[in-house]
């Protein structure tokens, strides 16, 4: 216990635990959404796009919270707005077009990231730093995961509709189009959010790891929310744990310690597991069975 | 107020080439209408003008005397049910989760989900004859009784109107009776069920209205009287003459 304890004893390792607590959950949470709408690389793409909005804000304001979260925003929501626009006035694949746009985006960003007058640390980007998360970044997480978790919580039964059966959901009066742009803002605020933590690179796996996790172990959205939410808090609090014990990078550590519980559950989740399904015993009698063998 | 489904003068158009014209159609509660019609002849169109996800270029759609377009929730009335492949049956939900979404229109955001409201639910699973199913994953299901999970849903979400796009296909003997012993529940109950439908051996058995149509209205009325020979020639003979065929753009 007294060696659980230890690493909190530090004021960086405290704002760690709340980085990951916040982060974690609302990531988690959101998750579920994001894998039943099978939105993974939309999501991919959107978090790459961020680094030229990221860039500009370094440039003309330097690297404020408020600045960066802007920045990012918009970045990302012109690529995934204009995603939408190729995708509806040609033939191009949605998924095509957001992929065509996010490289472009984010090849722009690092050439623009070379103009920026305060020195912008592209490693930390890629991957973060949780150890070096400010005040200022919590209070960033924190407005954010109230705000997404609120707009998920109020919204969640025409959120569930929308995602279930889009035509259906729009016959029922639901302003379809309204709710999907919201998931995608909610998905880049999400991932400015944990950007200190984990960085862009490794921001995907705290978004869809645990969700994917819960997807095979639950056959409840309830679950998948709730259960992504506290799986995405175990993660990165084992992770930051890790990472503190064994001197390793603290993104890569906690995405790692995910990407290990998505494994055990893909082999050994109760109805859905690999090796669980191999195990079950077959649904035939002994007799067919020795007729089969012979 | 009369409980009819009436629609004036409905064309409906893609890249303003019509895929139905001018239909008429007036529609009463209490019956099971089948709509039938070759491919491309604008069945599946028709439905989804009805459930009110296709802009109509002319023509209105009433129902009770109201326009379906004016409401603000047409859903509470009409229950749309898209076909099977349409459907993301890897969604991870129950049957009884299924009908439970029934509710949520009725429910709006914040209403708690109250005893009326499971015991419609149940009913709802009652009607349709899967009360022993509710707890399974919607995937885990045969093709029939997916197709009954989605009638509870509109059952529970207390419907006048379903709207169901080829619901026989794919369906052996026996799914097809259970499902037909459905719909003609809904029926006895006073709803209005329109259903396309391509299998034409068992229409009389099925529907007790049927709708012919080939682009534009060929025949609407009972069974009896329009379900001829000529009449279903009429439909599936003549060439269909909106759409790719007539009109195909380079």
């Amino acid at each position: 216990m007294k060696y659980l304890l230890e690493p909190f004893q530090y004021e960086f390792m405290q704002r760690a635990f709340f980085e990951c607590l916040l982060v974690g959950f609302t990531n988690g949470f959101l998750g579920s959404l994001v894998v039943i709408r099978r939105m993974a690389l939309m999501a991919d793409a959107l978090s790459h796009s961020l680094l030229p909005g990221l860039a500009i804000a370094a440039i003309f304001v330097g690297l404020t919270p408020a600045g960066l979260l802007v920045g990012g925003l918009v970045a990302a929501c012109i690529v995934a707005l204009g995603g939408q626009i190729i995708t509806r006035s040609s033939r191009v694949k949605d998924e095509t077009a957001v992929a065509c746009l996010y490289v472009v985006a984010f090849a722009l960003g690092v050439m623009l990231i070379k103009y920026a007058k305060v020195k912008v640390d592209l490693d930390g980007f890629l991957f973060g730093n949780i150890l070096g998360v400010s005040n200022s970044d919590i209070w960033t997480s924190l407005i954010i995961s109230a705000v997404t978790l609120v707009t998920l919580i109020t919204l969640q039964r025409p959120l569930l509709l929308t995602l279930f059966e889009t035509s259906v959901a729009r016959t029922q009066g639901i302003p379809v189009n309204a709710i999907l742009t919201t998931l995608i803002l909610l998905i880049v605020l999400a991932m400015l959010s944990s950007l200190q933590a984990v960085g862009v690179l490794l921001s995907l796996g705290l978004l869809i790891l645990p969700a994917t996790t819960m997807y095979l172990l639950s056959d409840s959205y309830q679950a998948m929310s709730w259960g992504g939410g506290a799986l995405g808090v175990l993660g990165s609090m084992v992770g930051l744990l890790l990472s503190f014990w064994a001197n390793i990078p603290s993104g890569p550590a906690i995405v790692l310690v995910l990407g290990v519980i998505f494994i055990g559950a893909y082999l050994f989740s109760p109805k859905y597991g690999m090796v669980t399904r191999a195990l079950r015993p077959r649904h035939m009698h002994d007799e067919s069975l020795s007729r089969w063998d012979k | 107020m009369s409980h009819h489904l009436i629609l004036k003068d409905v064309t409906v158009s893609f890249n303003r080439i019509p895929a139905i014209h001018h239909i008429n159609l007036n529609l009463g509660c209490g019956s099971c209408v089948g709509l039938l019609g070759p491919n491309g002849a604008g069945k599946s169109t028709l439905l989804k003008t009805i459930a009110g996800l296709l802009r109509m270029e002319t023509g209105s759609i009433e129902f009770r005397g109201h326009e379906t377009g004016e409401n603000d929730s047409p859903g509470r009335n009409i229950a749309y049910v898209p076909q099977r492949e349409a459907v993301d049956w890897d969604f991870p939900i129950t049957v009884r989760g299924l009908v439970e979404m029934g509710r949520y229109p009725a429910l709006g955001l914040w209403k708690k989900f109250g005893k009326t409201d499971h015991q419609i639910v149940d009913e709802a699973l009652d009607v349709v004859d899967l009360r022993d199913y509710s707890h399974r994953q919607i995937s885990a299901l045969s093709g029939g009784q997916q197709q009954r999970a989605f009638l509870a849903r509109a059952w529970a979400q207390k419907s006048d109107i379903y709207l169901l796009d080829e619901p026989h296909t794919g369906l052996d003997r026996n799914a097809r009776e259970a499902f037909t012993k459905a719909i003609h529940k809904l029926r006895d109950a006073g709803k209005l069920i329109i259903s396309s439908h391509h299998e034409l051996n068992d229409v009389p058995v099925i529907f007790d209205h049927v709708i012919l149509i080939n682009g534009e209205l060929v025949a609407s009325g009972s069974t009896k009287e329009i379900f001829t020979s000529e009449n279903i020639e009429k439909a599936f003979a003549t060439r269909t003459f909106s759409g790719a065929y007539a009109h195909a753009h380079t």
